[in-house]
């Protein structure tokens, strides 16, 4: 199968900024040694070099369709990132250290180009709500009816009745976004109990500093 | 340069943004058009023989120019050798316009250029930043400071410097 290479070697070196660099180790094949290399993340394209200095990647690995997980090897700090499909390739990599293999694995977790456009749809779709709705968004006050959707805003919410106000109607605070079936936003699948409680924490603490916010405006 | 080939194969039969049956002719001087499928999926165009399931090949389409040629045609080429050329023939101006369109439109590049055209559009209408639902607001990839001096970027942060 041909593929532009000379321009994706280009666009391995231009010098826009990158997404994430650093020396990671990838394993060769399912027997073979960790190779040292100079990794640099650009969009959805993982290419690797012999050296930071090298004018061109020895390969890349098109990140589209991949899911990224944690990995038991031999190697300190080692991730995996896997591809559907029999006889996909996995490759196993490993980072120099903790912080590194979690910078890594989180960049390269959120760096398909689907995830890209489903959050540019969602930005998109919020503007042009919001400018349908005339700008500015209306008063928020806690309802005395917490939200159903998110069960985790009903223990925030306190029971205290709206302020009477004869011209502004208690509005419903915001839903939080609806989760899509698609893999981009879904919490990691098969991640340590850990990981999903931080990826789901994440959520619940944007909710509340939303909700504390909005309680904060006179 | 490595690169891999089954993970691209499959790329090939997701389901494309366009896809239509296209006279195609490559860069090489002499080169003659020949009728090819062409599919767009993310930022790779995938160009098959009409008759075949496994593609010929892909371009990447990060750091391209797409212009229209006359009559009812248009190429892709590549910053770095803009002489060298990938044309395309359309059936008809209202095809040429959409492909032109939609190929423009699907660089990564482009996708992050949206992004953060969005998120300072909102910010400034509503005070927050619509990234933090996502948990992605501190990535580095989507500051405005990391959009590369070309002058797509300089258009957009001057519309941005507008709206302050």
């Amino acid at each position: 199968m041909k593929l532009n290479e000379r321009s994706l070697a280009f666009y391995a070196t231009c010098d826009a900024p990158v997404d994430n660099a650093g020396f990671l180790y990838k394993k060769g094949g399912r027997h073979a040694a960790y190779h040292r290399r100079w990794f640099v993340l650009r969009g959805n394209m993982l290419f690797y070099f012999e050296e930071p200095g090298s004018r061109e990647p020895v390969g890349v690995i098109i990140l589209e369709g991949c899911t990224v997980e944690l990995v038991e090897a031999a190697e300190e700090f080692a991730f995996a990132v896997r591809f559907a499909g029999a006889r996909a390739r996995t490759y196993v990599l490993a980072a120099e250290s903790q912080a590194a293999m979690e910078g890594w694995v989180k960049a390269l977790s959120r760096a398909s180009f689907d995830y890209l456009r489903l959050v540019v749809r969602e930005l998109e779709q919020q503007l042009a709500a919001m400018r349908a709705a005339g700008g500015a968004a209306p008063p928020r006050r806690p309802s005395a009816l917490p939200p159903r959707e998110n069960g985790c805003a009903c223990a925030v919410w306190s029971a205290e009745t709206p302020a009477a106000s004869p011209t502004a109607p208690a509005a419903r605070p915001p839903l939080p976004p609806r989760r899509r079936a698609s893999a981009p936003l879904a919490p990691p699948d098969s991640a340590p109990f850990s990981r999903l409680h931080e990826w789901y924490g994440q959520e619940v603490r944007a909710l509340r500093n939303q909700w504390l916010s909005s309680r904060a405006r006179p | 340069m490595r690169y891999n080939e089954k993970e691209l194969r499959a790329l090939s039969r997701q389901p494309a943004e366009l896809a239509a049956e296209l006279g195609m002719r490559g860069p090489k001087k002499g080169s003659v058009a020949k009728r090819r499928l062409v599919k767009l999926v993310v930022n790779f165009l995938f160009y098959f023989r009409t008759d075949e399931a496994e593609p010929l090949g892909a371009l990447l389409l990060e750091r391209c120019r797409v212009a229209q040629e006359e009559p009812g045609g248009f190429s892709i080429s590549f910053v770095e050798d803009p002489e060298r050329k990938y044309h395309f023939e359309c059936c008809s101006q209202e095809q040429c316009e959409q492909w032109t369109e939609a190929l423009r439109r699907a660089s990564y590049e482009y996708m992050r250029r949206s992004l953060i055209f969005y998120r300072n559009e909102i910010q400034k209408m509503t005070g927050k930043d619509p990234l933090e639902q996502f948990g992605i607001s501190e990535e580095t990839r989507f500051q405005l400071s990391s959009l590369p001096r070309d002058g797509l970027s300089a258009r957009v942060s001057s519309r941005l410097d507008e709206l302050d």
